[in-house]
């Protein structure tokens, strides 16, 4: 398998002529129908293209699969018949937006995960802080050494 | 001769990097200022050395110099020079030679600039610095040796490859290093911190500069790459969510927030644990970034397996200096005192609740990172994870953070005033509502990009709403207001344009939804209408470069039967390397885009053609040089002017600031 990705990626980059990413001749004649297969491709990876879609990838796979998805379509399929089609034919190697399972659940709820844990984490902090001292209203001492200390004020300081 | 004196300086360099790490961090822990005083000349010794060895790359690219492997597999003789000298940075050796370089050039910055900072902790900052150089140095030489010669040397090189023979290349990774490296000094900051004990106010005063400045550069840096590919890869985009991208896009994002938290215990002397773990973050990120990009373990988990010796390399260095780093803080975290009180609803809670967002981004990023070379280690299932998986998941953290950042601003220290705060954003608000409903009424279109233009006229109107506040409060006499706006703090000020260029690029990303794309088959004298614009394919032609031929459609743009520009949009050859690459040809009208890129004519002279029209599209760059802009305004505020003192300043009758 991966020599034979080696293969394609060295015969795409000795291809001497430049490709296009969708070209004229692949898009389709109902305008509706079209547009589903550019958001439907622009979901699916190049299989020998690092990270991107099919929609924007010049290789001939590519463009290979472009054309499949719009066989596809025309033959009346709906969007999710064509994904678990190819994912049956590629693996889910294919869905540039990975499926929801077991073995993707932290991925998906990594960000939540990582949001839940660090409000917790605020949170816990800032219980354990003491609140603002100004908050706390003055105790009866307190009060009464501020009075005492303000009726001093008007005396002369300590000579020191 | 002059390549091998450039290695032998680069040996030369780690030697005395060598020395550098030990005796000054000795020097502190025993109180001996003459081994402290090691340091400054030290790191200015090494940047000097490794100065010479970039020199010394360099002058064999510029000349082709064929007996050097890196040459012969990156350069041609008929390259033009700037990609000969641009070459030297865009392989593998040379790259990390850039990178050491930038290392050690802030090493020398720290060492030439920061003279009134306490000599124990300078002299940690550098040690620590010379740990990292030492690292990458014994990398090169041994790993990744840039001038290693060919017994037998080729007549002609490789040349190197089309998609890099661009002037982007020149400017991106040099602005992306400076960045991302430059985070090595807040790392250098962080341990030399918690190595003498000196975590407070003073810390953060020394090391918020330093982050600023590669705050600034990997902005630019960022932003210089994303358009690059904008106009290579052909078909319009600007980010990809590439693993690549992702990870100069992590430090950026820990980088943010740490110039947040920083300022948090500067002026309050709260959330010190944080700042420090964030300073080790980002550089941690960093280093992530070069394993990933440097090892070849995201070309393929097998390909990294199978020639394992620079990725474990690498990865040796990260775990020694991510883990020691943890390790330190792990150690002395727990003897910090308590910094400043503040309430939940403050400037500080709000900076909490922005560094929150934040960092479970760069969380995101880095899980949709790995996860799928973690998955495919451990199991040998294949997935991917791409744009649709980080726009679903990016956007629900950035949109609040968006919403809150005016609110933030408007709050005071300590203890804040929400309803305050709410009310004085509420003209950022209006102003957005009323442009939300315009844009709607006016031009229609698709929800989101209404909704986002909305909500950035409100962020970059909001970013400004507090200095206008202050600058327009009740008397309305003109000279009392010019006064007040040239007494407005150059940081709160680089603040506001920061914010606002934030927003900027955020109208512009929302206006991708007003772009048209027609894909079509033209021959010249063909006309086709998209936007206001008519384009007509005036001619094909082919024509010869100095290391390539193109092919060139001459399309001339126009709007109301005049000419507005006239583009070449080109596909080209590249004999040595036999590859190809497009070039599209843009024409910037307003602050609009039309982009045409053509493949190779067929052989009825006729050329499949991609052309969109892009509304608004360059304020995503210039809202990203406004944050620059508003970054290098902080930069020059006299209170980080380090050495000055601080002196009290006399502002004209300026109403009680809401900071």
């Amino acid at each position: 398998m991966s020599s034979l990705r080696a293969i394609v990626a060295l015969l795409f980059m000795l291809a001497p002529l430049a490709a296009m990413a969708v070209e004229p001749d692949e898009i389709m004649s109902d305008a509706r129908l079209e547009a589903r297969a550019r958001a439907l491709s622009a979901e699916l990876r190049c299989m020998v293209c690092q990270n991107e879609s099919i929609d924007e990838s010049h290789a001939e796979l590519a463009r290979d699969l472009r054309l499949l998805v719009r066989e596809r379509l025309q033959a009346g399929d709906s969007d999710a018949q064509i994904r678990a089609f190819l994912v049956q034919r590629y693996g889910d190697f294919i869905l540039l937006k990975p499926p929801f399972k077991l073995s993707t659940w932290l991925l998906w709820g990594g960000p939540f995960l990582a949001f839940l844990g660090g409000a917790a984490a605020i949170v816990f902090f800032a219980r354990r802080r003491p609140s603002l001292p100004s908050s706390v209203p003055l105790s009866a001492r307190e009060r009464a050494r501020l009075e005492s200390l303000l009726a001093d004020e008007d005396r002369p300081l300590d000579p020191r | 001769m002059i390549v091998e004196t450039g290695h032998y300086a680069l040996v030369l360099a780690l030697a005395l990097a060598l020395v550098n790490s030990i005796l000054p961090a000795w020097g502190a822990a025993s109180g001996d200022r003459r081994l402290m005083a090691v340091a400054p000349s030290a790191s200015i010794a090494i940047f000097g050395l490794i100065g010479y060895a970039f020199f010394a790359l360099t002058y064999a690219h510029v000349v082709s110099d064929f007996s050097l492997v890196n040459v012969v597999e990156n350069s041609h003789s008929a390259k033009p020079l700037i990609y000969k000298i641009s070459g030297v940075w865009g392989n593998h050796e040379g790259s990390m030679l850039l990178w050491v370089l930038v290392l050690s050039l802030f090493g020398a910055a720290v060492a030439l600039f920061s003279g009134s900072m306490p000599q124990d902790l300078r002299a940690n900052v550098l040690a620590v610095q010379s740990w990292i150089g030492s690292a990458f140095l014994l990398f090169i030489l041994l790993t990744s040796n840039p001038f290693a010669r060919l017994g037998a040397p080729p007549l002609e090189g490789n040349d190197l490859n089309p998609l890099l023979q661009d002037p982007g290349l020149a400017i991106h990774p040099p602005l992306l290093y400076l960045g991302y490296v430059g985070l090595s000094i807040t790392y250098s900051f962080a341990a030399a911190a918690l190595i003498t004990g000196r975590i407070d106010a003073v810390f953060a005063r020394f090391v918020r500069p330093w982050t600023l400045v590669a705050w600034i550069c990997l902005t630019l840096g960022i932003a210089m790459g994303s358009y690059w590919a904008y106009y290579t890869l052909g078909w319009g985009g600007f980010w990809f969510w590439d693993p690549v991208e992702n990870a100069s896009l992590m430090p950026w994002l820990a980088a943010t927030a740490l110039l947040h938290c920083a300022a948090v215990m500067e002026k309050r002397e709260a959330l010190k644990i944080w700042t420090i773990f964030l300073a080790i973050l980002a550089f941690s990120l960093s280093l992530l970034g070069t394993f990933l990009v440097r090892s070849g373990v995201l070309t393929s988990v097998h390909a990294f397996a199978s020639d394992p010796t620079r990725g474990v390399f690498i990865l040796a260095i990260l775990v020694t200096f991510i883990g020691g780093s943890l390790a330190l803080f792990a150690l002395r975290a727990g003897g910090l005192k308590q910094g400043g009180l503040f309430a939940p609803i403050s400037r500080e809670g709000a900076l909490v609740i922005n560094n929150l967002l934040l960092t479970t981004c760069c969380a995101t990023v880095l899980v949709g990172t790995l996860y799928p070379l973690a998955l495919e280690a451990l199991t040998g299932d294949k997935i991917s994870v791409g744009a649709p998986f980080f726009n679903m998941t990016f956007a629900p953290l950035f949109v609040p953070l968006f919403v809150l950042m005016p609110i933030g601003q408007n709050l005071a220290w300590k203890r804040g005033d929400l309803i305050g705060a709410a009310q004085r954003v509420a003209v950022a608000f209006g102003a957005g509502v009323v442009c939300a409903l315009a844009i709607a009424a006016w031009r229609g279109g698709p929800v989101v990009s209404v909704l986002l233009s909305g909500l950035a006229v409100y962020v970059i109107v909001g970013s400004f709403a507090d200095l206008g506040r202050r600058v327009f409060a009740s008397s309305a006499n003109v000279g009392t207001v010019v006064s007040r706006a040239l007494g407005v703090p150059r940081q709160a000020l680089g603040t506001a344009f920061a914010h606002a260029g934030l927003g900027v690029t955020l109208l512009g990303l929302a206006a991708t939804g007003w772009g048209a794309e027609k894909i079509l088959v033209m021959k010249p004298g063909g006309r086709v209408a998209i936007g206001a614009y008519e384009l007509a394919l005036d001619s094909l032609f082919s024509r010869a470069g100095p290391n390539y031929t193109e092919i060139v459609g001459k399309t001339i743009v126009s709007a109301d039967g005049r000419v507005k520009a006239v583009i070449e949009p080109a596909t080209r050859f590249y004999p040595a390397r036999r590859m190809s690459r497009t070039d599209a040809g843009i024409a910037t009208l307003g602050l609009g885009q039309v982009y045409v890129s053509i493949a190779d004519p067929g052989e009825n002279g006729a050329v499949s053609a991609r052309i969109f029209w892009k509304p608004l599209v360059a304020l995503i760059w210039i809202g990203a040089l406004i944050m620059a802009f508003g970054g290098g305004l902080s930069l020059s505020d006299r209170s980080f002017r380090i050495g000055v003192a601080r002196r009290a300043r006399k502002v004209a009758a300026l109403p009680q600031p809401a900071e």
